[in-house]
């Protein structure tokens, strides 16, 4: 049987606030274990929590910028469980009345735009860490770091809208994406700042009612959530065509092994006891503080990409590339403010300059290649002084030096030979010494054309202009 | 030595002021009468002697360098729920034995930047869960008037600290009524002032939105005296509200002509003890002599306090008490042979039978499938409880009640009924569950020489009208009370 699909995203994005949520403490990544912590994080008795206001500041934003409606009043509650890296005995989180509802996301997937919904958004604390003493030389015990407990956290609940891995690939970028535009989060999946989870179902295609759902679990990475979702469904279609039934359990992606596996079913049998956190009041959002926060939206990559498209007359699909990553789009403006051609620029951008990163490891923002080099290159490639050939040399002796497009093209001398002359008598050396050639260009192997250039090419180092070497070729050979 | 064992936090003060005392000479004789006297009555868990005394050298170097203050020098207890930094608090559970906190409660920084000398800390009910300072981990406290009898409770050391003349003042926590029963039950004044008024942040929680710190005293004067050390808005309490406090010692000499007193109709019931109903009847006629208006009123859903109260109340300690699992602080078992089985072993092990039993039923309260039927209902409840205090203060500044149903009950009596146990708290548990204030003054004894308190309410922040209220009562009671004290 032929059956859809049906992929709802759980997201929880740490928030890049200075301080946790409910106390003064750092939030620095990467301090020594416990470090970061104080009487109320340690949840030791007697202590109470006091919001973070700036935590509420970046779940609006995050709201307004995901079309949610921000709710005016929205209340805490405990989510309560025994787990040694949660000092209290609960989370602190939202159930009943979150800070927003009912929003969306755009997403393009093959060149078609669609809707997802989101459900809901809510604020929470993080969980500290426990470190097995296996990785100490210590396999009796283990050890807990609470440095990470009252991190604040928002999870952002999609609706089930996603019909294959693709969209939900796609829907986490465009969240990701989103999230790095309003710098509420440095969403990094490996580091644990961005992690998501998966509801997976799936239904004979054209029924309406849902399968049931597996939860899938521990994805760090956007290829990790798209092999998870895949596995998921075939692993739920092979159990279907069986006539087995699926069951619904939380499983855990493995990544060694590239499947999921149930969790221990001890592990998910929690009663969490939810009820409303009675040692804070319910938060008040005024209109005025929604608004505000709307006039300070930053254009979003939606708005940018057709304004990219429209501006620049660029493709939508290089537009889409471009404002995936803010400081992306915002280098592809500076070299295009620097006179270059929009489409040029884009060109050289998603194929040189991404592949730079990709080989480093790094961001746009720490780019070898700065936009004043590139744009400078550009404008040399334009202006004749260099050959679009020669120019893919001076952008490898720029990455690897760090010397500006000028610099490199005087030292190594490849300023382009554009000397009709110069050109001409390099052009009659080759005749000479490849007669056999010329006789049988001359006898309508026209093809050989190719071979006469690339000799021009080779001795002059790929400096000539190639459109004068086509052009005096011909002429001589008539 | 000087007997200091009657005197207030008021007549205190003046002797520290005008040189009669120094903090230490009051501090060494409060410290000698503790030893002498306490192993009787056992309201001390701990008492900090060094503590105590170098504190007393820092208040009378305070007051030789013109300093005053209403507070500065005078001994005080602390019910050993309330934090104080680098100092053992057990909450007389044997779960938090030896447990010492990283940090001071804000009151404790209050009172000590007022100067006040803390002696140390008292004997509770565990967890702050009961009315006789029965279900201590570490023994019962007795009560000063009679030594056979409980203190009440849960606050009954505070009480019993009070009553036996150690201190003129101490702090507990009332959550259903323990700070006003044990005081009914002691003979002397306490307060559970609005939830709100005093911070709660370093007050180990039993139920939060039910928990208020207040003072026990032997006047409605140095209730008033300490409410304003402690009192006000505190940041780290999100539940303390941000509104000035009062100087409540101008509310002591207000005129309480025209002032419309309530009785609620649901508090004179059958099954009273009829000697209590006689002096709150008294302490009625007696206001009413002085032009207060009495009035009958009513309280509709009075009846449901308890069941709401045992509902909520529970639900919420049951989440605050997770965090004494063993892991990071306090008791660990060492029976346990993975985590799971450690931390039945710990809770099993380290916390006492009352504490257990209010857990499970809470625990059940916010069970899924149970959670509509319990916890829900009972908070729509409470709202109406809450509801019933609005409409009554409409018509009434003060409610006038019994504080307790008896006067204090034998050791042993009730220790094996829970039930009859919670109905202690019958008068004083509404209160809790409305956050408006209640204060219990003395009023009387049993035929058997028992104290017998009176309590009063007043609407939201209204402590104003109730310390003028109870000021006035203290005033016009029959004057033999406050000449009695306990033979010991």
């Amino acid at each position: 049987m032929k059956y859809e699909p049906v992929i709802g995203l759980e997201v929880h994005v740490q928030l890049n606030t200075n301080t946790k949520i409910f106390c003064g403490c750092s939030t620095q990544f990467g301090s020594e274990p416990n470090a970061q912590t104080c009487p109320i994080c340690l949840g030791m008795p007697g202590v109470l929590p006091a919001l973070n206001r700036e935590v509420v500041a970046k779940a609006i934003r995050t709201a307004l910028a995901t079309q949610c409606e921000v709710a005016n009043v929205s209340r805490w509650a405990r989510k309560n469980y025994f787990y040694p890296d949660l000092p209290k005995g609960y989370q602190i989180s939202q159930f009943e009345l979150p800070i927003a509802v009912n929003g969306k996301i755009e997403i393009i997937v093959d060149g078609r735009p669609k809707t997802i919904r989101i459900h809901r958004i809510h604020m929470e604390e993080d969980a500290g860490k426990l470190i097995h003493g296996e990785n100490l030389g210590d396999p009796a015990h283990s050890y807990v770091d609470l440095n990470r407990t009252g991190v604040p956290l928002i999870e952002i609940v999609s609706e089930a809208d996603m019909r294959s891995s693709e969209e939900a690939k796609a829907y986490l970028e465009k969240l990701k994406s989103i999230l790095q535009y309003l710098g509420v989060s440095d969403c990094n999946m490996e580091e644990g700042s961005m992690r998501a989870d998966a509801n997976v179902s799936i239904r004979p295609v054209g029924q309406e009612k849902f399968g049931t759902r597996s939860e899938v679990k521990n994805m760090n990475s956007f290829r990790y959530l798209q092999k998870a979702v895949d596995y998921e469904i075939a692993r739920q279609t092979e159990i279907l065509d069986d006539g087995g039934r699926v069951v619904q359990e939380t499983r855990l992606w493995d990544s060694t092994r590239n499947i999921t596996l149930p969790m221990r079913s001890k592990e998910e049998a929690h009663d969490y006891r939810y009820f409303p956190e009675p040692d804070l009041p319910p938060l008040h959002v005024s209109n005025e503080w929604v608004e505000e926060t709307a006039k300070s939206l930053p254009e979003l990559p939606d708005a940018k990409r057709e304004r990219f498209a429209a501006d620049y007359g660029i493709p939508e699909y290089d537009a889409e590339v471009l404002t995936t990553d803010q400081k992306l789009a915002a280098y592809f403006e500076e070299v295009v403010k620097s006179g270059s051609d929009p489409k040029t620029a884009s060109n050289w951008i998603m194929t040189e300059i991404m592949r730079v990163l990709k080989d480093r490891g790094v961001g746009i923002e720490q780019s070898p290649v700065t936009p004043k080099m590139l744009s400078d290159m550009l404008n040399m490639i334009k202006d004749g002084t260099i050959s679009g050939k020669i120019a893919k040399d001076v952008f490898v002796e720029m990455e690897t030096t760090g010397k500006g497009p000028q610099e490199v093209v005087r030292e190594k001398g490849l300023v382009q030979i554009t000397d009709e002359v110069a050109i001409g008598k390099q052009i009659e050396e080759i005749f000479a010494a490849n007669p056999e050639q010329v006789a049988g260009y001359k006898a309508g192997k026209t093809k050989l054309i190719g071979f006469f250039v690339g000799e021009v090419m080779k001795a002059t180092k790929g400096k000539a202009n190639p459109a004068l070497v086509n052009k005096i070729l011909k002429e001589k050979l008539g | 030595m000087t007997d200091y064992s009657k005197e207030t936090v008021a007549s205190l003060a003046r002797k520290l002021a005008n040189g009669e005392a120094s903090s230490v000479e009051i501090v060494k004789s409060s410290i000698e009468r503790i030893k002498k006297v306490d192993p009787q009555v056992r309201a001390f868990l701990r008492v900090e002697e060094n503590d105590a005394l170098e504190s007393a050298v820092m208040a009378d170097k305070r007051l030789a360098s013109g300093e005053r203050g209403p507070l500065l020098g005078v001994p005080l207890a602390i019910k050993d729920n309330i934090v104080v930094e680098n100092r053992i608090t057990t909450c007389a559970s044997r779960i938090l034995e030896n447990f010492k906190a990283p940090y001071s409660a804000t009151v404790i920084k209050k009172l000590r930047a007022a100067g006040a000398v803390i002696l140390g800390k008292t004997n509770m009910d565990e967890f702050a869960m009961g009315s006789s300072t029965e279900n201590s981990a570490y023994g019962p406290t007795r009560n000063p008037w009679d030594t056979k009898a409980v203190p009440g409770g849960s606050s009954g050391g505070s009480a019993a600290a009070v009553a036996a003349g150690y201190c003129p003042a101490s702090l507990g926590s009332d959550t259903g009524g323990s700070i006003r029963q044990p005081a009914s039950l002691c003979g002397v004044v306490g307060l559970k002032p609005t939830y709100g008024r005093v911070s709660r942040f370093g007050l180990v929680a039993f139920a939060s939105s039910l928990d208020q710190i207040g003072p026990f005293g032997r006047t409605v004067e140095d209730a008033a005296l300490l409410m304003n050390a402690i009192g006000g808005y505190d940041p780290m309490d999100s539940t303390s509200v941000n509104m000035p406090l009062p100087d409540f010692s101008d509310s002591l000499k207000k005129d309480i002509k025209g002032l419309v007193v309530g009785l609620p109709k649901e508090y004179f019931i059958e099954g009273i003890d009829p000697e209590v109903q006689k002096v709150v009847r008294d302490a009625a006629d007696r206001l009413a002599k002085e032009g207060a208006r009495i009035e009958e009123i009513s309280l509709p859903h009075t009846e449901y306090a308890i069941s709401v109260y045992y509902v909520l109340a529970t639900a919420e300690a049951s989440s605050n008490l997770e965090r004494y699992d063993g892991v990071r602080y306090g008791y660990r078992s060492k029976n346990g042979a993975d985590l799971s089985s450690m931390y039945t072993h710990t809770r099993t092990e380290g916390f006492g039978a009352e504490v257990k039993r209010r857990i499970m039923l809470g625990t059940y309260a916010l069970s899924s499938g149970y959670y509509d039927a319990y916890y829900l209902k009972a908070q729509k409840v409470r709202t109406l409880i809450v509801n019933d205090f609005k409409d009554a203060f409409k018509k009434c500044r003060i409610i006038l009640t019994p504080t307790a149903p008896t006067p204090a009950f034998d050791i042993g009596e009730k220790a094996n009924n829970p039930l009859q146990m919670y109905l202690s708290d019958i008068f004083t548990i509404s209160t809790n569950l409305a956050g408006v204030p209640g204060i219990s003054i003395p009023g009387g004894f049993s035929s058997g020489g028992r104290p017998i308190g009176v309590q009063m309410m007043a609407g939201h922040f209204d402590e104003d009208s109730l310390f003028a209220a109870a000021a006035a009562y203290e005033r016009l009671r029959d004057t033999s009370i406050a000449h009695r004290s306990p033979n010991l």
